[in-house]
């Protein structure tokens, strides 16, 4: 399905009246169905506003936002997110974490009681695939940052959403377990193909894992550059440091810079 | 040649840190029977008379010779102490979700509940004296007053300080607040609850006893002002002996309990099992 996500000329300006401060202004983009987008920008371009936006936390002050072809009025139920901060509930073991959104969306919620056993099982399948598999009944804080995030990854997921949001879900871990987990998410991305929308500012991270770059402005955010990554899939990380992913994180690189230079 | 030391030096070491451990244990008992021992010899190095302060060994004497009414006035204060307390749990669980989840509700009823709480509440138990008459009410009613406090202060702040992050999470899988606080909020708050169980139940405690003091005709407070009054000074402070040994237990099971029910909050500092992560 073309635009999946549609946002038209969208501005947020955060509290009431007009004296609130200005996020984004005039931001149009779209995201087709089973597509993965990056959305990069200078630090506090309203990336993470955008986020809101999109999955109806927030209403937009201006424009229109449509997911799916209907008009987001209310927070959606079909999003996937996850955050810089894994958020794992600590009383919680990784596979009791990962089922919650079970508990919450439709129609699992009402077969969970019956059908546990199946459902947990579709749960560890999904942690067999991040590597997790012996972890699930560890609580959060006997696992490793990168295994945190791994198991937020599958939260994300179990409820198999239409639309995956990352929040810089990577920007605290180190380079190596950076890497890893753009495998991780690569793959749980191919066997899946829900929609995902990337926010980071990693530019080789969304170049290695987007099919689409948007650039944002600084802040009142707006797009302002778009680039398609057509590089072959299932990639590699060898790919990244090829002339091609790095001529390309050079240029989102100028225009980034000339985003904040134009403040 | 260092090969066949290194074990021995381990053993050694492990034998430390047991002993190290039983010393632990111990070392309450120790400090406890310090202060009766220090006690005892200064009332007989000063030959304190007593009615002033009476000597460990004649407060241990009065305890015996008076079991009987002490238990029977300690169950007394035990019951009141512990109905008062149980209402405390339901209405500070109840108000502390409720002030907690909602910043309306938060900022209508906050100011007015700190300005209640500022009241000390020695001076309430004649007016519930005028309303309820002397006995057993007032002393639940003071025991309640004192100890819903602190267990609604915990857990409107265990609610109120859900990361946001996490609210969005399950917002943005169409949950409901009431879902939020249920899955995320309770659970959350469950250890500040039960660490103000600790609190709330001393406190209840000594409410129970100073209504007893002030306007009853049973219980420790009431049996301590009995005997003060007939210079039975030894018998007021076996009395008092009894409330601080009720107290400890009290406070020993709700630490039991917060421990048994919030062990993840608390994990490895009471030998919870830790697995190195990689």
């Amino acid at each position: 399905m073309k635009n999946f996500v549609h946002l038209d000329r969208v501005a947020l300006r955060y509290g009431e009246d007009n004296e609130g401060t200005l996020a984004l202004q005039n931001l149009s983009f779209q995201v087709d169905r089973s597509e993965f987008v990056a959305v990069v920008g200078p630090s506090g371009c309203g990336k993470s506003t955008l986020m809101k936006v999109v999955t109806g936390l927030w209403p937009p002050t201006m424009g229109r936002v449509k997911v799916g072809g209907h008009e987001v009025d209310r927070p959606l139920s079909i999003t996937g997110m996850a955050f810089q901060n894994p958020t794992l509930l600590p009383w919680r073991t990784t596979i009791s974490n990962i089922m919650l959104p079970l508990e919450i969306v439709e129609p699992h919620r009402s077969k969970l009681k019956h059908d546990r056993a199946s459902y947990e099982e579709s749960g560890r399948k999904l942690l067999e695939l991040v590597g997790l598999e012996d972890f699930a009944g560890h609580f959060p804080w006997q696992l490793s940052g990168g295994m945190q995030q791994r198991a937020s990854l599958c939260r994300a997921l179990i409820h198999e959403p239409a639309l995956l949001m990352l929040d810089e879900p990577f920007a605290a871990l180190d380079m190596f377990t950076r890497e890893e987990l753009w495998l991780v998410l690569q793959e749980l991305w191919l066997a899946r193909r829900p929609t995902v929308i990337l926010v980071t500012h990693d530019l080789r991270e969304a170049v290695f894992l987007a099919d689409r770059v948007y650039v944002m402005s600084a802040r009142p955010g707006s797009i302002i550059a778009e680039r398609k990554v057509e590089l072959p899939r299932p990639r590699e990380l060898a790919m990244s440091y090829e002339p091609f992913a790095v001529n390309m994180v050079h240029e989102l690189r100028e225009h980034i810079s000339a985003a904040r230079s134009a403040v | 040649m260092t090969e066949a030391l290194v074990p021995i030096a381990r053993i050694n070491w492990r034998r430390k840190i047991t002993r190290h451990k039983v010393f632990r244990r111990v070392l309450p008992w120790l400090v406890i029977f310090a202060i009766f021992a220090l006690w005892q010899l200064f009332v007989m190095a000063f030959d304190i008379e007593e009615f002033v302060l009476p000597a460990p060994t004649a407060i241990f004497a009065a305890a015996w010779q008076w079991h009987l009414p002490i238990l029977d006035n300690a169950w007394q204060t035990f019951m009141t102490t512990a109905i008062g307390f149980l209402f405390a749990i339901l209405f500070g669980l109840l108000a502390g979700v409720a002030i907690g989840s909602s910043s309306l509700v938060y900022d209508g009823f906050y100011p007015a509940l700190v300005g209640f709480n500022a009241i000390p509440k020695v001076a309430v138990v004649p007016i519930l004296v005028i309303w309820f008459g002397i006995g057993t009410v007032p002393a639940v009613i003071t025991a309640f007053l004192l100890s819903f406090f602190p267990i609604l202060v915990n857990v409107a702040a265990g609610i109120a300080t859900v990361e946001p992050e996490l609210q969005d999470v399950l917002r943005a899988l169409g949950a409901s607040r009431w879902q939020v606080i249920r899955k995320i909020g309770l659970p959350r708050s469950m250890p500040y609850f039960f660490a103000s169980l600790k609190v709330a139940i001393t406190v209840a405690f000594v409410g129970s006893i100073v209504a007893e003091t002030v306007a009853g005709n049973k219980g420790i407070g009431n049996l301590m002002l009995v005997a003060s009054s007939r210079f039975e000074v030894p018998l007021a402070f076996a009395g008092l002996l009894m409330t601080s040994v009720m107290g400890i237990a009290m406070y020993a099971i709700a630490s039991a309990i917060e421990r048994k029910m919030t062990g993840w909050a608390t994990r490895g500092t009471d030998g919870g099992t830790f697995v190195p992560a990689g």
